[in-house]
């Protein structure tokens, strides 16, 4: 494989195990980001990212302006929210929310104009290290990877971690999505300045894109951007699930194991998915906040698909609707993507800052099979990236011995969903182990 | 038209699951139908050797396993399991371990035991501690050793030649069979393992779309060529060469179809090879030290009792703990 002249190997010897799921990509990838014209009503959880709810600094009947604060960061870990149109807020109030349970959100009822309340704009090459993080924070930066935690939380790392090294996840292994592709074909730039405010605010020296050899072109692309770089490089992988997972990436491109329980900082490396790096480049450069997400919407299930940049808090509905609506033969919306994202019932679910797409998927597309007994196969076993035991541990959540799930390491597990692909019995054991993992936290024998 | 309101779709179609939405479509009722598919050479032979009422053997056991189940369930009230091919396949891997013109009361007894205690009495399929087509092969060696060891000669071969099979031809009277005939079936023997080309057909086809793993049969095959070699090599006159015992008797049928059943091999790489090599070992006890010219199936069902034990010994180091 050559890009721009540079001999860039497919890194060998990638994780163990993994499933290849038909990707669907070709749906979406060659259609470049529309912007959803604004909703009427925005709806924000206060819970947007991982860690502690934020804090409202509004009140209803307040009227707010675009980028201005509406809830504050509530404790170490936690990511304030700005408002992502002009308008009044209408309530504050609990309302479905993507997580499956009700959130406390703001509602906003959007108004005319376009007046806004960014931040100020800042010259990335002056800046420091923690100026660079005060910004991340301010701007209410969240990870893109999926699990929406509070980006300058992971630029913070304690003092007595020694970090060498950033790396960047643009694998996008989930079928369906382009969302990252999108942002690397579509503003190379814009997230090459991002990654380096992040290697500059990290004080890293090293920095490595890691992206699956099913996207060639934004490889070469981003490698002729990274020509005369020495201190950045593309790591081409091997295309399969879950090559984007945090641990499976760290190995795939370092060969450093995270050990069960530790962080990646525990190796030495941060990860970072590529949109966060553009967020921050927006955040720096432009003084934007964290208001809108950059999505795909995609399956078979959907009129259009398309690339969209979506105002957070905007409800499914309206983006389902400007997509041209959703097929007679739809049968699942998925907010994330169709291994690991969250099925919606409600369509009045907003969008939230780490929203990476939505899936709707069409009877075809959802493989119908029965719930059969394990034949003990062991195809989980041999497939699981984290070398656990999938069938074992559903087994023994099945008959309550929570104990022993934990000893055979049931909290390393990160839903993944790989076994469950491949379960020729069409067992739920991801299903089992998440009823597990929450019941050994309710349980504290942890 | 398209545009559904959202009540419409909440109360009919919206699914609400637990992540992963899309599965793979491979099925265990597919890789139950592709075993039986896969033996689909072993029944030819079995009709080329020993004549066309073999067929009627192999219906009789398949539809006693079948019926079996059937009559389980519906007494149990539990769904019905039948169309999952576990059954069927069951039966027709019992009537492929039988001598050639087995009786058929004997054929519906060893299927109705095969299924009844080997496999429903446990809870049903993935339950079983045994390999059920086996089990009934024992019960019915065991109620029926006159029948059971009573061998036919291949049509193709004149009456005038003795009908034990080679490896009680070579147990009792050392006489060594031709490789070739071993290898094409033209051998007396149980209706599906006589010919080793018809079951490496099948192997390599369940090997080659994933349903068998490789590492049982090949793991059976490097332990017999360790073991029975080591004892070739000290004594070539008393001890037959590891080729002869890898194509005679139900070697290779058990090795290919038998050992490798999901429900009662190890779950992990490393288990399988564990298995397969001390399958291996049993057999050369059996065959060259035991009173019984052939051993493969209590190999098998000893090691069946062991695989638990070999789970729990084989647990995988999870990611990160350390090589």
């Amino acid at each position: 494989m050559e890009i721009n002249g540079e001999k860039i190997a497919l890194k060998k010897g990638s994780f163990k195990g993994g499933v290849h799921p038909e990707e669907w990509k070709y749906l979406t990838e060659d259609k470049a980001f529309e912007i959803l014209p604004k909703p009427k009503e925005i709806i924000l959880p206060l819970t947007q990212h991982l860690g502690r709810q934020a804090k409202p600094v509004v009140k209803k009947k307040d009227k707010v302006k675009i980028g201005q604060l509406v809830a504050e960061s509530d404790g170490f870990i936690s990511a304030p929210i700005h408002s992502p149109v002009c308008g009044t807020i209408k309530d504050i109030t609990n309302t479905s929310s993507a997580y499956g349970i009700p959130q406390k959100s703001i509602i906003i009822t959007a108004e005319e104009g376009e007046e806004n309340q960014f931040l100020e704009p800042l010259d990335p090459s002056t800046m420091s290290s923690e100026e660079i993080i005060e910004r991340v924070k301010q701007a209410g930066i969240v990870g893109m990877g999926g699990a929406a935690f509070p980006t300058y939380v992971k630029l913070t790392p304690p003092q007595d971690k020694k970090i060498d090294m950033l790396i960047i996840n643009a694998c996008e292994c989930e079928p369906y999505l382009t969302r990252d592709y999108r942002i690397l074909m579509e503003y190379p730039e814009g997230f090459l300045q991002g990654v380096k405010l992040l290697m500059k605010a990290l004080k890293v020296e090293k920095g490595i894109i890691g992206i699956e050899d099913n996207k060639i072109k934004a490889a070469e692309l981003i490698g002729k951007y990274l020509k005369n770089e020495k201190s950045l490089k593309i790591a081409l992988l091997k295309t399969k699930y879950p090559q984007g997972a945090e641990k499976m990436l760290i190995y795939a491109t370092t060969r450093r194991q995270v050990p069960p329980g530790k962080l990646p900082l525990d190796v030495g490396v941060v990860v970072q998915n590529v949109g966060t790096a553009f967020s921050v480049y927006q955040a720096v450069v432009e003084g934007k906040p964290q208001i809108e997400a950059y999505l795909t919407v995609s399956g078979l299930g959907i009129e259009n698909p398309k690339n969209l940049i979506v105002k957070i808090g905007t409800p499914i509905k309206d983006i389902l609707d400007y997509c041209g609506g959703i097929k007679d033969d739809a049968v699942k919306i998925i907010v994330g993507g169709p291994m690991m994202g969250t099925p919606i019932y409600d369509l009045k679910t907003p969008i939230m800052k780490a929203t990476s797409g939505i899936v709707v998927l069409s009877k075809d597309e959802v493989v119908e099979k029965n719930i059969q007994n394990c034949v003990r196969c062991g195809k989980c076993i041999e497939i699981c990236p984290l070398n656990l035991l999938p069938t074992k541990l559903a087994r023994l959540v099945q008959f309550k011995r929570y104990e022993e799930a934990l000893k055979s390491g049931i909290m390393n597990c990160m839903e993944c969903g790989t076994c469950c692909y491949n379960c020729p019995s069409n067992v739920p054991i991801v299903h089992w182990i998440r009823i597990g993992k929450t019941r050994i936290k309710q349980l504290k024998l942890s | 038209m398209k545009q559904q309101t959202v009540d419409d779709l909440v109360e009919k179609r919206l699914r609400l699951e637990s992540s992963p939405h899309i599965k793979s479509a491979f099925t265990t009722s597919k890789a139950m139908y592709c075993v039986i598919i896969a033996l689909v050479p072993c029944i030819v032979s079995a009709i080329v050797f020993f004549g066309f009422y073999q067929l009627v053997v192999i219906l009789t056991c398949v539809l006693f396993a079948v019926a079996t189940e059937y009559i389980v369930k519906k007494v149990r009230k539990q769904n019905l399991t039948i169309s999952d091919g576990s059954a069927a396949l069951t039966g027709l891997l019992l009537a492929l371990t039988l001598p050639p013109n087995y009786p058929l009361y004997a054929c519906a007894i060893g299927s109705i035991f095969a299924i009844f205690i080997g496999k429903e009495i446990f809870g049903g399929l993935g339950f079983n501690i045994f390999n059920p087509a086996l089990l009934g092969r024992a019960f019915l060696q065991a109620s029926f050793p006159v029948e059971t060891t009573t061998w036919v000669n291949p049509k193709a071969i004149p009456e005038a030649i003795t009908s034990a099979t080679p490896l009680a031809h070579f147990k009792f009277d050392r006489v060594l069979t031709d490789v070739s005939n071993l290898f094409l079936g033209n051998i007396s023997g149980s209706l599906g393992e006589t010919s080793a080309l018809a079951i490496l057909l099948g192997g390599i086809f369940l090997v080659i779309i994933g349903v068998i793993n490789w590492e049982i049969p090949v793991s059976m095959i490097v332990g017999m060529i360790v073991f029975e070699g080591i004892l070739f090599l000290i004594d070539p006159t008393k001890f037959a060469h590891p080729l002869f015992h890898i194509l005679s008797g139900g070697f290779l049928f058990g090795a290919i179809f038998m050992a490798t059943d999901w429900v009662t091999s190890p779950l992990t790489k490393k288990g399988m090879w564990i298995f397969g090599i001390l399958i291996s070992l049993l057999i050369v006890i059996i065959r060259n030290f035991g009173g019984l010219p052939e051993g493969v199936m209590y190999a098998i069902l000893l090691m069946n009792a062991v695989t638990p034990l070999i789970n729990k010994y084989t647990v995988p180091k999870i990611f990160g703990e350390g090589k």
